[in-house]
């Protein structure tokens, strides 16, 4: 009895202390938050930055890499010296720990910025925007934003893929060409990337079909290559990839066929194989949004860059390219910057023979990067 | 369809087969080194690094055997004679290889030409899958056995040669004495240290011709900062599989390797299993197969009985 009593009253005061905990850090909360709501401008000076990178930019290309050449970018655009730009490399995007972690040592060296450059993050940069509302973050490839300190970027790659599927057309002798995807059909970036791809190969080439083949992992250059070898072997003559390293691509080399990179132009690791790749200019963004920190004048709204503002291009056409091709992509290039393509609008197929997009509607861009999880008619995953 | 299968199966196995070999040899002898991928990632990097330097086959994968054993020589001098636990001294060497690998691959892709360090041309040439004169032209077979590229038969070779000489020499008979009881072996007048030093060093070199398999031929020809990947570890598990036996070890890296790309040839219209499933694969086997050696009374096939616990001659 004795025992019970005692036990009932730890629990109260156990209970107790955590409400007046509880109330303390919210009136901590909310006073830190009325301070936030005006932005001051930061001198050159002290102002800083940090970066959370999924790989290493050090691997010379891929993902991270092509992220940190923005970086780079802005930071010569802006005149900041190295010591300025903080970055974490290797920081796995579904280790939230790991991420918290990065960006806090971010922030405790006087980040007044934060890019995080891959899509696990976002959550955690979500929860962290709230504790810190003093720092702005910047999420890429997400879709949330809080309106005043947290926001993602992303762009329409979907429009560079289309352009590069137009050179694998051209290229395929088999009419076979191999995709080799991240994720499956639960991931609309990926799954929209192939849409447009499928979409620009049918352009020039209504018999071919593309064979996807999915790692379930955005960086194994191990797995990356053994999907496109397996690609390889059921006929495929032209690898394209939405994956981190250059595996995909010295796979095709290997066996004297012909590629599409991603994220950085791959000619310089494959100059057998490689054809054209969907490449992204980040540096467009992160100076545009560095300098807006600086000045005070960032309103944290979600940032969504096409072609037309030079955040997405294809590579320079390689010597690999078929005849015709320059032709073909500088055709449909002129009708995606005076927007008489869409890529994207109807009527459009999908493979099991469902109408997804009625004639003379489009779907928008946050349905392509949010929510599409069917496939073109012409692909097939195997 | 199954012929391409089977192919990639042996290829994806190949750095397997030698790092679980390297790791057999390390473990009859009575140590347990979970330093495998450390080791396999210093001769990814040494063996590319002389590759692409020198354009020779012979040097490249010589460089690599040569600093995974220097690799094992660290390990060895750690636990054999200074007696550190050997569970720990192996994870540092891992994360210690892993971190040399990248830290001189970094550099090494920094300086080279368009950040993008590539063999040389008659290397990638030499390196490639060939079909062996007439044997290659049988119909199947030929493609399945005869067309690989050189270190896929260097494997196989080495594997087989440890295997007999590990149950069928008299210096393999003292090595499996030291690793059974090493105070009976010093009793019988093997010298413990000797033989130890010898083996891990001999393990630690074959398991870094692995690490040079996957920066060479999986790489494709240019350096990756993660070419090894994990693979160090799946080696690990395979010593369990093959129950310490080089020749078993051929079929189990076989099996692992086709697990491996099991998912990429299993017609997604025609069966759909999720991908976690493939990617576990390998490793309920493993248990499987430890639940089974176990059952089994007998002394065949099992652990080394001083495997893991380092030698103290005083102890006695």
């Amino acid at each position: 009895m004795k025992k019970k009593l005692l036990s009932l009253i730890l629990t109260a005061v156990m209970a107790a202390s955590v409400l007046t905990a509880c109330g303390t850090a919210d009136s901590k909360d909310s006073s830190t938050a009325t301070e936030s709501t005006e932005k001051e401008a930061i001198a050159l000076e002290d102002f800083k930055v940090g970066v959370i990178h999924i790989g290493d930019p050090a691997d010379g290309s891929g993902y991270s890499f092509t992220h940190d050449q923005g970086i780079v970018e802005m930071q010569e655009e802006l005149g900041l010296e190295d010591s300025q730009v903080i970055r974490k490399n290797n920081i796995a995007d579904g280790d939230a720990v790991a991420t918290r972690t990065a960006i806090e040592e971010c922030i405790e060296e006087g980040c007044q910025l934060i890019f995080g450059t891959s899509w696990g993050y976002m959550d955690t940069m979500e929860e962290l925007a709230e504790e810190y509302p003093e720092v702005m973050f910047s999420h890429a490839t997400g879709y949330k934003s809080n309106g005043t300190n947290f926001n993602n970027y992303f762009g329409r790659i979907y429009q560079a893929r289309f352009l590069s599927g137009i050179a694998a057309g051209m290229k395929t002798e088999t009419d076979k060409i191999g995709y080799v995807a991240a994720m499956d059909n639960q991931n609309s970036e990926v799954t929209g990337g192939i849409n447009a791809f499928a979409m620009g190969v049918e352009s020039v080439n209504p018999d071919a079909v593309i064979y996807v083949k999915v790692t379930n992992t955005w960086f194994d250059p191990t797995l990356e290559g053994q999907a496109a070898e397996a690609l390889l072997d059921m006929g495929c003559d032209v690898i394209a990839q939405h994956q981190d390293t250059t595996a995909p691509q010295l796979a095709a080399q290997n066996r004297g066929a012909w590629s599409c990179g991603y994220n950085s132009d791959m000619t310089k690791d494959a100059p057998k194989a490689h054809l054209t790749a969907p490449i992204w200019n980040w540096g467009v963004y992160y100076t545009l949004t560095a300098k807006a920190v600086m000045e005070g004048t960032w309103d944290a709204a979600n940032y969504y860059g096409g072609m037309d503002d030079g955040l997405v291009d294809i590579s320079p056409l390689s010597e690999n390219c078929a005849e015709g091709t320059a032709e073909k992509i500088e055709e449909a290039r002129a009708k995606i910057l005076d927007g008489s393509l869409k890529i994207f609008e109807g009527s459009l197929f999908d493979n099991e023979g469902n109408e997804v997009c009625k004639e003379g509607e489009t779907i928008s861009d946050a349905d392509i990067t949010g929510n599409m999880t069917w496939y073109y008619k012409n692909v097939e995953v195997k | 369809m199954i012929i391409n299968f089977l192919f990639a199966a042996i290829k994806a196995g190949t750095p397997l087969l030698f790092g679980t070999t390297g790791e057999i040899m390390t473990q009859k002898t009575g140590n347990l080194n979970l330093g495998v991928e450390g080791m396999m990632f210093m001769g990814a990097f040494v063996g590319f690094f002389t590759g692409y330097k020198t354009g020779s086959i012979t040097l490249a994968l010589l460089a690599a055997f040569a600093v995974g054993v220097f690799a094992a020589l660290i390990y060895a001098f750690l636990t054999v004679s200074l007696r550190a636990n050997q569970n720990v001294t192996g994870l540092t060497l891992t994360i210690f290889g892993t971190g040399f690998a990248q830290f001189f691959g970094e550099r090494m892709i920094a300086a080279a030409p368009d950040k993008s360090p590539k063999l040389p041309a008659e290397l990638v040439a030499a390196l490639s899958e060939k079909a062996i004169p007439l044997l290659g032209d049988i119909p199947y077979i030929g493609k399945l056995l005869f067309s690989h590229n050189i270190i896929v038969y260097l494997g196989v070779c080495i594997a087989f040669i440890c295997g007999i000489y590990i149950n069928r020499t008299k210096a393999g008979l003292n090595m499996r004495a030291v690793g059974e009881n090493p105070a009976a072996a010093d009793a019988a007048g093997i010298n413990v240290t000797a033989v130890k030093y010898i083996h891990i060093l001999a393990g630690g070199g074959i398991c870094g011709i692995g690490g040079a398999y996957l920066s060479l031929i999986n790489g494709g020809g240019v350096w990756n900062n993660s070419c090894v990947n994990g693979q160090g570890w799946i080696a690990v598990a395979l010593v369990i599989f093959a129950s310490w036996s080089p020749v078993k070890a051929i079929l189990g890296s076989l099996i692992f390797g086709a697990f491996s790309v099991l998912q990429f040839y299993v017609p997604k219209d025609i069966i759909e299993l999720p991908n976690a499933f493939y990617i576990a694969l390998p490793f309920l086997i493993t248990i499987i197969v430890l639940v089974f050696t176990s059952m089994k009374k007998s002394k065949e096939g099992a652990q080394p009985a001083g495997c893991g616990i380092n030698y103290f001659r005083e102890d006695r």
